[in-house]
């Protein structure tokens, strides 16, 4: 591909790989082998180490017929290889079976809810990267500020905070207690998606923003307090560059690059932290989803949401290093 | 000093503004919980008033949705919760720093297999994997303990993974390497003892996680089962009569905010004493990967 785009570049093809080229790939191939395991375990996990789990979902009130039908309907009557083709196979075909607790199609369940998730997701991922960036790069600017100590002391205090204590204290401003502007509860008409009323959207998302916020700040702050006092600043002020210059194109790329890894991170706590909002706030995402299929031990959706939560952190996690060192400038050159 | 260095680095950070700050919090709290059962004066399951009663004279804090005293009930609620939250801090500190220093001091193929585990274990939200596991084997508390501990590990190994590497390289571990000595032995005499500083702040941060894990389990019905008084329980099953009798909710959230907080200031305060930086050591991991011209 890059022998294609850049031939003139190219004098000795194969080699002097553009490290980014190489990365990428490197990180695509960890990332592949990485949701392979997360596959294995998973199907490993529910299918095989329990025992049975046809008799884990039916409990008590499994009877030899029962327990039979069920076999068949988890494919459990076929080898564990077999087994496992079958339910693989199905994530990347949509057949992923049906649910145990209402006898619908999995797809058809959790469609919707995909969606929904991944708009609060964005949302709050967008929303708490940049509040995070802006404050995190003027706390630096102005260190030792008073701005500077009590942004650092709300952040270490938020940060602490579990995110369902953050809804409920929203939900006491906003809907009961205090006042009653927003919505306590997200409930949507079933087959609506989330856009179609934002105002239900407000509350989870500024819960999540309220809890990834910090620890953007907190690095940003760190990163971009490197970077001014590192020596290419410094040479870059005694050559008399106007301080805007400095701190928007010599100190801000590189206190960035760290910076998008922690953003990154973030994701991995949304996908974690949706679970505790959706359920908090009754917004009809796959979290909310995945509650309701562990109370009802519904398999097939529990796998499902837990390879997809597991695959959206993987693939999030090639985008971040990807970007990282895209915007790192003295990464993107060839050596 | 002649004092063990684990209680001088507690005692240096507890004599900061802010490590003092966060002790005091936190021990409050530990108190209430560890107290709380003994000063209780009333039974936490008894139906006693009105469910969310307002409070009153007999009820400081009112009825919960049931009628049940809340103040017995707040009492009541949180030494379970610490101490399955210590435990499992205790176990993934143990599996972590472990890992860590065997993938970074045994090096070679040991280190590829430890760190892909790693990465495998780390695509799994901390709390959807408890949740897998329990939707396996129901909500037993050992379970949710052990789910928390092994998901705390692959954090703490690379981080100890990566202060390991540099311990490891210093003369005085050659020296002993030198005299034959074995590797688990150079490992948990040489190298241990200078993890002190990032063991000690992972130990921290952990046990704040743990706290939050724990709590958001309880909360949606994964911890305790009811009847039990549970902090993170008691939010979920009041907020429906907020409009009735808040103190049901708010005093719950408050305790586990508190507790959270105080052990999170304190330690930022262990590391600022040991690293001399406010920087955590994950982000420092992060930091060191990415600063353009250092080795990898």
């Amino acid at each position: 591909m890059a022998i294609a785009t850049a031939p003139a570049e190219r004098a000795v093809p194969g080699r002097n790989e553009h490290p980014l080229l190489v990365l990428t790939a490197r990180r695509l191939a960890i990332g592949v082998l990485t949701l392979f395991l997360v596959s294995v375990i998973v199907f490993l996990a529910t299918e095989v180490l329990p025992g049975n789990a046809a008799f884990a979902v039916l409990g008590r009130s499994a009877n030899p017929a029962r327990l039979h039908a069920l076999e068949r309907q988890l494919h459990l009557d076929q080898s564990v290889l077999a087994q496992y083709w079958t339910w693989l196979s199905g994530l990347f075909t949509g057949k992923l079976g049906t649910s145990l607790a209402n006898g619908e199609p999995v797809w058809g369940l959790v469609e919707p809810r995909l969606i929904n998730s991944a708009v609060l997701v964005f949302a709050a991922g967008l929303f708490g990267a940049v509040v995070g960036v802006a404050l995190g790069a003027i706390a630096a600017l102005r260190k030792d500020s008073v701005f500077d100590h009590v942004s650092s002391v709300a952040a270490l205090t938020v940060t602490s905070l579990p995110e369902f204590v953050v809804a409920i204290t929203l939900i006491i401003l906003f809907s009961t207690v205090v006042s009653h502007l927003l919505p306590a509860v997200s409930l949507l008409p079933p087959g609506t998606y989330a856009w179609s009323q934002p105002e239900l959207l407000i509350l989870p998302v500024a819960t999540l923003v309220i809890v990834i916020v910090p620890y953007i700040f907190r690095m940003m702050r760190a990163a971009m307090i490197e970077a001014l006092e590192s020596d290419y600043v410094e040479m870059a002020r005694l050559k008399g560059v106007p301080e805007w210059r400095i701190v928007l194109v010599h100190a801000l790329p590189n206190a960035i690059a760290p910076t998008i890894q922690v953003i990154g991170l973030n994701f991995l706590y949304l996908a974690g932290g949706v679970v505790v909002v959706e359920y908090v706030f009754n917004f009809p995402g796959i979290g909310q989803a995945l509650v309701f299929a562990v109370n009802n031990r519904d398999i097939p959706v529990i796998q499902f949401i837990v390879v997809a939560l597991a695959a959206f952190y993987v693939v999030m996690n090639i985008v971040t290093d990807v970007v990282a060192l895209l915007v790192t400038p003295r990464r993107r050159i060839a050596r | 000093m002649g004092r063990h260095p684990w209680l001088s680095v507690l005692w240096t950070a507890a004599r900061t503004p802010r490590g003092a700050a966060g002790l005091a919090l936190a021990s409050v709290i530990v108190l209430i919980a560890v107290a709380g059962p003994f000063v209780a004066s009333k039974p936490p399951d008894a139906l006693l008033t009105l469910p969310f009663a307002k409070p009153s004279g007999q009820f400081p804090l009112g009825g919960d949705f049931l009628g049940r005293d809340v103040l017995s009930r707040v009492l009541n609620g949180g030494w379970a919760l610490l101490l399955m939250a210590l435990a499992a801090t205790t176990i993934g500190i143990a599996i972590g720093a472990a890992a860590g220093m065997s993938a970074a001091y045994l090096r070679g193929r040991s280190d590829s297999l430890i760190m892909r585990t790693v990465d495998v274990i780390l695509a799994f939200p901390q709390l959807v994997f408890a949740l897998l596991l329990v939707s396996l084997l129901g909500p037993k508390l050992w379970l949710i303990v052990l789910a928390v501990g092994l998901t705390h590990a692959p954090a703490v190994a690379r981080v100890i993974r990566s202060a390991t590497l540099d311990v490891s390289e210093r003369d005085y571990v050659k020296v002993v390497e030198l005299q034959g000595m074995r590797p688990v032995k150079v490992m948990t005499s040489e190298i241990l003892p200078n993890l002190i500083s990032p063991l000690m702040v992972e130990a921290g941060l952990r046990l704040t996680y743990s706290i939050v894990i724990m709590a958001g389990l309880a909360f949606l019905g994964f911890g305790q089962a009811p009847p039990a008084a549970n902090w993170g329980l008691m939010i979920n099953e009041n907020r429906s009569g907020l409009p009735l009798n808040p103190w049901a909710v708010i005093v719950p959230a408050v305790l586990i905010a508190l507790l959270t907080i105080g052990t999170n200031t304190f330690t930022d305060a262990i590391a600022r004493v040991t690293i001399g930086v406010d920087r955590r050591p994950e982000e420092a991991v992060l930091l060191d990967e990415l600063t353009p011209g250092q080795p990898r």
